[in-house]
């Protein structure tokens, strides 16, 4: 794949995601750019399913690195995101040096156990030590509490760890840092201050089509574009869930399975689960958007 | 510069951007020092010369929400065509005003408009926007208000966004509402800059209007603003009980999930793992006054509270002018906003003669009909602006019901500067509530769920 050097524009960026089968909006190209000049995190924005963590890794396989993900969810805590002594380990030559008989004193015993030897290496440890540089995603950091986001600070702005016991680890490469929020709560202000903000929409019509013919190529065109306008039909409901990018190359790659060549009533209907999956959003899509597919496409039906 | 703000202010583009940057801050965007330092290492590695870079490098850079987004796109639109302006008056640069209006067949004008808007082309709109302002100016018809001018030019044009424009004889009259929209600002700058020039001077920088921000006034304004009101909020009180639940630990200790901790560690439970706190789902009986004082305010905030029910155990709303009358059904059979209104306006039988709302009547009515319903763990939320029209409060049937119910709230559309200001007998009101909140900005609504759904203390 592509070499690891810095890109040199904005457009470079953006070709080489395209290289990977990303599309990138204008702004997500221009932040993936600042972000590697600036060395700043990206605090990516949006609703579910317009491909914020993709852009993470779109951003790993354009420049080569590896990626490093650190999945948040409620009760994540330093254990599992930054390192953790290895207590069995620990307990482990502890007793090996009492049978051994050879009694090197405590002080001894505490030097080796508190090494690096003995320290289990979590995500952000992993993305800080790293040789190489790498592509680091924190994912969905809204999910996690204040105070998880206040211990990523010194991490997200200084790229070191401090380990009471062993002093501080500071980052070997600059690692391209990623965060993704569905905007569940207001992160803090502190965090924001240390990243670049790029909000993700649902893409329009015609970007969503590249998409999706980019994915399914051998999908028809006008089949494709038929789809993709269904699909902002839908989301223009007021859904549960409304359908992500990804469902709609689900449905593109379901409409090739099944042989369509038309969206019709009938189609629509036997496949919408792909794309709706709630109980109350299928009755709702089966009323007000299956009825408008009868016999046509709807941008021939006047005046729905 | 002739600007008076600028006397004495440094040159140059650092000093133009300190100074939009100022303008954000005063806005309540909040900037660091570190954020501006960014944007000036973010602007050195993207091309100066191309306005999208430029904006989106800015933005990236100082605006960290949505909400913020918002307030600098508005801005910055603001800003640099005044700093233009200012700048173009300074070295008195005077530009050729479009001549040739005067002959201008409006049809064929309308025509390519039309194209230039679905085109999206914008150096075409905004050729065409002064051609419509030359021609307009032609026919006499200026009001000398830039925004009534922009929607009479709008109309002479025969321009509507599509929707709900019945179909015209000729041709179908698809405008999406955005690109409406652009070329409205195309034609407002337009305008803008004919003023100036004529004057001489630039208009005096005003804050942006509060109502910008504030909770949309009537349904038809701006649904799409309703609609991401509504969205969000709904994201974040769905989450809300699981963003509490690290902070605040329940005192009753989990014994399985902490010896199952222990294994870690040998079987010494080193750490307690605690039960989880469970979020608090109360059981909501909402009273809407829905009288033309409130009434857009109020079905916005039902529907709302409505798209959120999951979050509740039991909701059950009401709807009040002079009578009361229940209307939770029509929110659960509509989603949409504006047909809500509708069907809440023509089946809601709330109006008796006057229209004017009776408070009094409609406590001793709720007191009758719900009341044996309340209990400790309802919760009773008022949205009115307790304007009386003269009438009796009756307060004491309301203490009643606050007292039978667990939580009583009230919500008052208007700013708490105008209560008890006129007929509206708040005071009479307020001591008998849990909390009294203004509300008319989608801020306020989203602290008050908070408040209710058990986030959040309630302010005093």
């Amino acid at each position: 794949v592509a070499e690891t050097a810095t890109p040199n524009s904005v457009a470079d960026v953006k070709a080489r995601l395209e290289e990977v089968g990303y599309l990138a909006g204008e702004s997500a190209a221009l932040v993936s750019y600042l972000a590697q000049q600036l060395g700043k995190p990206i605090l990516v924005e949006g609703p579910a399913g317009v491909g914020k963590t993709e852009l993470a890794k779109a951003l790993s396989r354009a420049t080569g690195r590896r990626l490093v993900r650190l999945q948040c969810y409620e009760g994540l805590d330093e254990a599992k995101a930054l390192y953790e002594w290895n207590y069995r380990k620990q307990l482990l030559r502890i007793q090996a040096e009492s049978t051994e008989g050879a009694d090197g004193g405590w002080e001894q015993a505490r030097g080796d156990i508190f090494s690096e030897e003995f320290l289990l290496t979590r995500p952000l440890m992993d993305a800080i030590t790293s040789e190489e540089p790498v592509v680091l995603l924190i994912d969905e950091i809204d999910k996690t509490d204040q105070e998880f986001e206040a211990m990523l600070l010194e991490v997200l702005s200084d790229f070191q760890i401090s380990i009471p016991e062993l002093g501080v680890i500071e980052a070997r490469t600059r690692p391209v840092v990623a965060l993704t929020s569905n905007n569940s709560r207001e992160l803090t202000e502190a965090l924001k201050r240390r990243c670049l903000y790029l909000w993700l929409d649902y893409p329009d019509v015609d970007r969503e089509l590249e998409i999706v013919r980019l994915h399914t190529p051998e999908l028809d065109e006008d089949l494709a574009r038929r789809l993709v306008e269904v699909i902002h039909m839908v989301r223009s409901l007021d859904l549960k869930k409304p359908p992500s990018i990804a469902e709609s190359i689900d449905w593109a790659r379901t409409l090739l399975l099944i042989g369509a060549e038309d969206i019709d009533r009938e189609t629509f209907e036997s496949s919408m689960n792909i794309i709706v999956k709630h109980r109350s959003d299928i009755d709702l899509v089966a009323e007000r958007v299956a009825v408008k597919l009868e016999g046509g496409s709807p941008a021939e039906t006047p005046g729905s | 510069m002739a600007a008076p703000e600028a006397t004495g202010a440094p040159k140059g583009t650092a000093a133009q951007l300190l100074r939009f940057f100022e303008e954000l801050r005063s806005e309540g965007v909040a900037i660091g020092t570190s954020e501006i330092l960014d944007s000036f290492s973010a602007l050195d590695e993207v091309a100066w010369t191309d306005p999208r870079d430029f904006r989106e490098a800015l933005a990236a850079t100082v605006a960290k929400s949505q909400e913020d987004r918002r307030v600098f796109d508005l801005l910055f639109d603001r800003h640099f065509f005044r700093a233009a302006e200012a700048e173009a008056l300074d070295r008195t640069l005077q530009e050729e005003r479009f001549g040739g209006g005067e002959n201008l067949d409006l049809d064929e004008l309308r025509r390519s408009v039309m194209d230039a808007i679905s085109d999206g082309s914008d150096g075409e709109m905004r050729d065409l926007a002064r051609l419509a302002i030359a021609a307009f100016g032609q026919r006499g018809e200026r009001s000398g208000v830039i925004g009534v001018d922009v929607q009479r030019i709008r109309r002479s044009l025969g321009l509507q966004a599509g929707g709900r424009g019945e179909p015209s004889d000729d041709e179908p009259l698809t405008l999406d509402r955005e690109s409406l929209k652009q070329f409205e600002g195309h034609l407002r700058r337009e305008l803008e800059r004919a003023m100036i020039e004529r004057s001489g001077k630039l208009p005096p920088a005003r804050p942006l209007a509060e109502l910008d921000r504030a909770l949309p006034t009537s349904p038809a304004q701006d649904l799409a603003a309703v609609h991401r009101a509504v969205t969000q909020l709904k994201r974040r009180i769905a989450t809300l009980g699981h963003e509490q639940r690290g902070r605040q630990r329940s005192p009753i200790v989990d014994v399985r999930r902490t010896m199952r901790a222990s294994l870690e560690t040998g079987g010494v439970p080193l750490r307690l793992k605690h039960r989880p706190r469970r979020p608090r789902r109360p059981e909501i009986y909402v009273l809407c006054d829905v009288s033309t004082s409130v009434s857009s305010a109020s079905v916005f905030f039902l529907s709302v509270l409505h798209a959120l029910h999951d979050s509740f155990r039991k909701l059950r709303s009401f709807v009040f002018i002079e009578r009361i009358s229940e209307v939770t059904e029509v929110f659960e059979h509509e989603r949409d906003f504006r047909r809500i209104s509708e069907r809440i306006s023509s089946e809601g039988g709330v109006a008796d003669v006057s229209g004017y709302t009776d408070y009094g009547r409609v406590w001793l009515e709720f007191l009758g009909e719900i009341a044996d319903e309340l209990g400790p763990r309802s919760t009773v939320i008022v949205l009115g602006d307790a304007r009386t029209n003269g009438r009796e409060p009756h307060a004491d049937v309301f203490g009643h019901v606050a007292e039978r119910a667990g939580r009583t709230f009230w919500l008052n559309p208007e700013p708490r500067l105008y209560w008890n200001y006129g007929d509206s007998v708040m005071a009479a009101y307020e001591p008998y509530c849990d909390g009294a909140f203004e509300c008319w900005t989608t801020k306020h609504l989203e602290n008050f769920v908070n408040v209710v759904a058990g986030g959040l203390p309630a302010p005093a």
